[in-house]
């Protein structure tokens, strides 16, 4: 399974030169697993130049999975090329709300005062699926989802093909009145999505530092992803949801520090940076 | 796809979470009845260690002593605030008296209410457990 980063930082889109490294698109993950179209992890605004690829390439079916409808993970579909062309099939999972469906959910950022066209008048089609809690299959490849710690409704993701499993958990507070070392795992928020997976792809918002003052905003600390990577036992992982407020040099720190916390060697650690290629 | 290792609903996750940080005691069922957690509260209140009640249904779990109505009969299942929650999917509450030992018993509040995840989504049970009396612990 390849793929590419196309956006990896959190809260809001942060371009500028501290900020270069790694990038300043929010989050959006490009996926080709063998034998299936694309699918894309969340639509920050590193969808918009994937959009524009895709458009290159022709293109026409594709499968969109958002973790949860916080702006910086919804904000980039609007200007994603696909939807504004009728030939596009556009699979979209998503979570629910308790009370209402994931359409009706998007449709409340798409339309005014918050976006100048209404979601119903989107010319491609767009087929909406809810993932709060699913297992199914596209050509081949198998995806589970599961309702995580974040606040609202949010989902991770687990992806495997031919073998090899990705999980993709950004926005993941597991330790919120949890301890991550001496839980059951079944009390843990994700693990059964990462369960040694080959690839963890996790939230890594804060500093031990900072965490104190901001518990339940739905966040983890490199201390914090350490354990949960300890404790699902997974191969590698990668560093994702950048702070805004953090410079390309402070997420290096942050990445030595989870290296040092696993006890394992660097390239089983890698922050997520725009533009890098995926292989699982 | 390989199957990912067993892993609560979240709802049932963060509500242990919460009874876990309170002073109240809480009990929590799984959707087929059977306790999944109760905290250090009702663990003082019940004189009953979690780890004995763990993975009993509710009805093993009360088998060493039935629960009193307030006129000292004994309360079949169904009509406990917990049996209308398991059985119905509603909210129920009522006063019962509860078993401590051979011979002493503690009148006790219930309120029990059904967690669901979405609208048709039913996960579990919450008990919340408030003695009356002096007793409180």
């Amino acid at each position: 399974m390849k793929g590419r980063i196309w956006g990896s930082r959190g809260s809001i889109a942060s371009p500028g030169k501290d900020t270069r490294r790694y990038g300043g698109n929010t989050s959006c993950i490009e996926l080709r697993p063998p034998g299936s179209d694309v699918v894309i992890l969340d639509a920050g605004t590193g969808i918009r130049e994937l959009g524009m690829r895709l458009v290159e390439e022709g293109t026409e079916r594709i499968f969109l999975l958002l973790t949860h409808l916080h702006v910086d993970h919804l904000e980039g579909l609007g200007m994603f090329e696909p939807i504004w062309r009728p030939q596009t099939e556009l699979h979209i999972w998503g979570p629910a709300s308790p009370l209402a469906s994931l359409q009706e959910r998007i449709a409340m950022y798409f339309s005014p005062p918050l976006f100048p066209v209404h979601l119903s008048e989107v010319p491609a089609r767009i087929e909406y699926h809810d993932a709060s809690e699913s297992e199914w299959q596209i050509d081949g490849a198998g995806f589970a989802s599961t309702a995580i710690i974040h606040p609202g409704p949010t989902v991770g993701y687990r992806i495997e093909s031919k073998g090899r499993v990705l999980a993709y958990l950004t926005d993941h507070e597991p330790a919120l009145g949890a301890d991550l070392e001496t839980d059951a795992p079944e009390w843990i928020s994700g693990f059964g999505l990462a369960h040694k997976a080959n690839l963890l792809i996790h939230d890594c918002q804060y500093t031990p530092e900072e965490y104190h003052g901001r518990f339940g905003w739905g966040h983890s600390t490199t201390e914090q992803v350490a354990q949960f990577a300890r404790k699902t036992e997974v191969d590698r992982v990668m560093l994702f949801h950048h702070d805004p407020m953090h410079a390309d040099d402070q997420l290096d720190a942050m990445r030595d520090e989870v290296i040092e916390r696993l006890g394992v060697e660097g390239d089983r650690v890698t922050l997520a940076a725009e533009g890098a290629e995926l292989e699982v | 796809m390989a199957q990912a290792p067993e892993q609560r609903n979240l709802t049932l996750i963060l509500a242990r979470s919460f009874a876990a940080q309170l002073a109240t005691a809480v009990f929590l069922l799984d959707a087929e009845g059977t306790i999944i957690y109760y905290n250090e509260a009702a663990e003082r209140l019940t004189g009953r260690p979690f780890i004995e009640g763990a993975g009993n249904t509710a009805e093993e779990w009360m088998g060493r002593g039935r629960p009193l109505d307030e006129e000292g009969r004994e309360v079949p299942m169904e009509s406990l605030p917990l049996g209308t929650t398991i059985l119905k999917r509603e909210p129920a509450h009522g006063v019962t008296m509860f078993r401590l030992n051979e011979d002493s018993y503690q009148r006790i509040e219930n309120v029990t209410f059904p967690l669901f995840a979405h609208t048709e989504d039913f996960v579990g049970v919450m008990a919340i457990a408030w003695p009356l009396d002096e007793n409180r612990p």
